[in-house]
């Protein structure tokens, strides 16, 4: 075993990507968790650690703040880089648009991972576009060892034409594993040095013109650079047919070949950056080659810079699906037919059924949605981003739209109603990360607005779906943290009380008192407050599972209404029982089931 | 045999992907390349999880469906809804009672792994366990028992509390399947 073997070791996508970013010499790393890119971070942290690196790195409140944040250290003249989801560059889109125009000083690389399928985001949006529509480069890795490797390359790209560069792995990339040997960390010892330029920094829109005309020249030139120019994958094949894959599409189309034995008939190119594409690559392609098959995801944003619709097919041309992962599976299809090979044996179905992902057993959520539904059972329920999106599975949960949405669209309900002259109870949820994110303007608005709603802030002290982030509550060690309800009072909401929803009763006559005060006085705020049960930064309370005695009478309210999955129903006996292996005794289903069955022994 | 394609597959909150990578840092001690692909966010809330491990030289870390080797699954159910990446002869490890009906027509073992975790007092440890079953036969997989044990004393060293639990685990998966009768 050679050295280079022994140092390998295992990585995640997203751990290699933040790898290449610290090997890159990048001091200053920002980001806001989401799926698939949630990791990020984390891995430059370790990294940090491990290399023993000076870095300012931080969970920022959101995305626009966690960009413009590394873009400054950029201007300072240090390697930065931020990274989120591609829902989360929405939220950046408004500094990523200006960045573009005006350029960097130090290296600066905006991460934003995409999610084909869609696995765990709103849409199936494809990053690549923005980049397009920002005019700055972007690299699509198809694997883990090539996001470490192509994190290196957007550093020196962006430093060589001072332009924001954006890396843009997806799912496949990011929660891949793979085995990865370390490579050196480059430390360039750069001290922070902001040169001030007022018609460049804080351009008016006379400049802002003549920094347009720059960038496209840049984008000029980077079409014609080197190292980040189409790969060709069999140099040895010269066939009138061409297949161009970049990302993950890639990778599947490598191994097609093997199988169907098809590396000498197809010429095959690999795009590392799609954006943009490089134009000899784009002038020889469709001189040499008479059908050219494009497989890239999620939209056909190097399809549609060939500029030929009756050579190239793609996503534009309907060979390749528009929407859905682009599965290996399909890749082999779809290949198979563009090199006329007869149709490939059936792919078997996989099974219906599977269970629809559920809040965890004696999570506060649960308790939450139960009591806003007892609370006000005609209410309309609009809701947000995080684990509590499940509470759909409650009837809890009647809209989600984006981050921090459930406040502007509880105002939005109240006021279509109110201007038609009706009323309706209405019963906003929001998580404390996402309340932070993108619910303060909102509720400002709300106030000032004179809506009259009641908002219920799930407060579990952590950012739970995407692995237990901070959030501002916790402060920083050189920070203070920030408290959820005296934001919420100097917002000006008039009623604002927090509590257990563990305790049911309790928390469901606040609920019921909130509910009121919204009636006639405006916003009213109940902050629910019991920890997240798998946030391991939190010691779990120790506490005795209940038992079901014979008093059951199958009626399935714990099962279905309250929807416990540690509480099972026996086809066979018509009663429920509680499964101990996940049961994590909160002791809620005591105060849902209607004849009392459910009981805890005392002093257990 | 050094080129294999794995399916894990359970449910969030069972260890799926402690496992998949615990197989692939064995092969990585092998010297084997791999690549996995793993499942997160909501669909880790008590959904459906499957991760794909891939040992040997692959490019991509997918599974398609008929190629995979082995299927293991941590909850009985979620053979049938992963069956279809097996390939023809494929053998299936299961977490259950008895040999899930889905599985008949390809060699299978299965052990009760819910209740030997809670005799063990972890029922944290079924990921193990199962584990402990597939291997509990030379030559199924990649690698061997005493190899993955090796990785495991290395990957949870100074937590000597969580060592012993989780050799226990992975050792009482071995024993019962050697009990019951090594599968073929």
């Amino acid at each position: 075993m050679s050295m280079a073997e022994q140092q390998k070791k295992l990585l995640q996508g997203n751990e290699a990507l933040a790898r290449g970013v610290v090997e890159s010499g990048c001091v200053v790393a920002t980001s806001y968790p989401g799926t698939p890119a949630s990791e990020i971070l984390g891995a430059v942290m370790v990294w940090q650690q491990q290399e023993e690196v000076a870095m300012h790195l931080e969970w920022a409140v959101n995305e626009k703040v966690a960009f413009e944040i590394a873009y400054t250290a950029s201007q300072t003249g240090l390697r930065a880089m931020t990274a989120m989801k591609q829902v989360g560059l929405n939220v950046a889109s408004d500094p990523l648009m200006s960045a573009a125009y005006l350029g960097v000083v130090g290296g600066f690389v905006v991460v934003s991972a995409d999610d084909p399928g869609p696995h765990s985001s709103q849409t199936e949006q494809d990053s690549r576009l923005m980049a397009m529509l920002a005019k700055i480069p972007v690299l699509d890795p198809d694997s883990p060892a090539q996001a470490r490797e192509l994190a290196g390359l957007a550093f020196q790209l962006s430093e060589r034409f001072s332009i924001p560069v954006m890396l843009r792995p997806t799912t496949r990339v990011c929660h891949a594993c793979q085995d990865i040997a370390l490579l050196p960390v480059e430390r360039l010892n750069r001290v922070a040095a902001f040169e001030k330029n007022p018609s460049r920094w804080a351009a008016t829109p006379k400049f802002r013109y003549q920094l347009h005309l720059e960038l496209n020249r840049k984008l000029a030139e980077i079409a014609a650079y080197e190292p980040s120019a189409p790969r060709r994958l069999n140099p040895q094949t010269e066939s009138r047919l061409a297949v161009v894959a970049s990302g993950p599409a890639a990778s599947y189309l490598k191994e097609t070949l093997s199988d169907l034995d098809l590396w000498e008939r197809l010429s095959c190119y690999q795009v590392i950056q799609p954006y943009p594409l490089h134009s000899a690559f784009a002038g020889e392609l469709l001189e040499k080659h008479d059908r050219i098959l494009v497989l890239e995801e999620t939209y056909g944003v190097i399809e549609m810079q060939l500029r030929d619709r009756y050579k190239v097919q793609g996503k534009l041309s309907g060979a390749v699906p528009e929407a859905g992962e682009l599965l290996p599976e399909i890749v082999e299809r779809i290949v198979a037919d563009f090199a006329g090979l007869p149709a490939a044996a059936q792919t078997p179905a996989p099974a219906a059924g599977g269970r629809r992902p559920t809040l965890c057993p004696g999570c506060p959520h649960r308790a939450s949605f139960y009591a806003i539904k007892k609370a006000a059972p005609k209410g309309i329920y609009p809701s947000d981003i995080g684990c509590y999106t499940l509470g759909i599975n409650l009837g809890g949960v009647d809209t989600v739209l984006c981050m921090g949405a459930s406040i502007s669209q509880a105002a939005g309900f109240y006021q279509a109603y109110r201007v038609t002259g009706q009323q309706r109870d209405i019963i906003a949820t929001i998580g404390d990360s996402t309340f932070f994110h993108a619910g303060m303007p909102p509720l400002i608005d709300a106030v000032a607005q004179g809506a009259r709603f009641v908002l219920v802030i799930l407060d579990n002290v952590t950012t739970a779906m995407t692995g237990n982030q901070p959030t501002p509550a916790h402060g920083t060690p050189a920070g203070r943290p920030v408290e959820i309800e005296s934001i919420v009072r100097g917002c000006g909401v008039g009623f604002v009380k927090s509590a257990d929803p563990l305790d049911l009763p309790g928390f469901t006559a606040l609920l019921k008192e909130a509910v009121n005060f919204s009636h006639d006085r405006g916003v009213a705020v109940v902050i629910a407050k019991s920890p997240c049960l798998v946030d391991r930064s939190v010691p779990r309370p120790k506490r005795s599972q209940p038992k079901v005695d014979e008093g059951c009478v199958g009626c399935k309210v714990c099962t279905e209404r309250f929807e416990c999955p540690a509480l099972v129903f026996d086809e066979a006996t018509k009663t429920v029982s509680v499964d101990t292996m996940i049961c994590s005794g909160c002791g809620v289903c005591l105060e849902v089931c209607p004849v009392g069955a459910i009981k805890r022994e005392v002093g257990a | 045999m050094n080129r294999q394609q794995l399916m894990i597959c359970g449910v969030g909150g069972q260890g799926i992907l402690f496992i998949t990578r615990l197989l692939a840092e064995t092969a990585i001690a092998k010297g084997l390349a791999v690549l996995t692909s793993e499942t997160h966010g909501m669909a880790q809330r008590g959904g459906i999880v499957v991760s794909h491990l891939k040992v040997g030289g692959f490019a991509s870390p997918l599974v398609r469906p008929g190629q995979a080797d082995v299927l293991l699954s941590l909850k009985p159910e979620t053979v049938a809804l992963h069956l279809h990446f097996l390939k023809e002869g494929g053998f299936v490890a299961s977490n259950a009672r008895e040999i899930p009906a889905p599985a008949a027509g390809h060699p299978s073992a299965c052990i009760d792994a819910d209740t030997l975790a809670l005799s063990l007092g972890d029922p944290q440890s079924v990921n193990l366990i199962v584990l402990g079953c597939l291997l509990a036969r030379p030559g199924r997989l990649f690698c061997s028992a005493e190899e993955v044990v090796d990785v495991i004393r290395r990957k949870m060293a100074g937590k000597e509390t969580a060592l012993a639990r989780a050799l226990e685990a992975f050792r009482a998966g071995l024993e019962q399947a050697k009990e019951n009768g090594i599968p073929c």
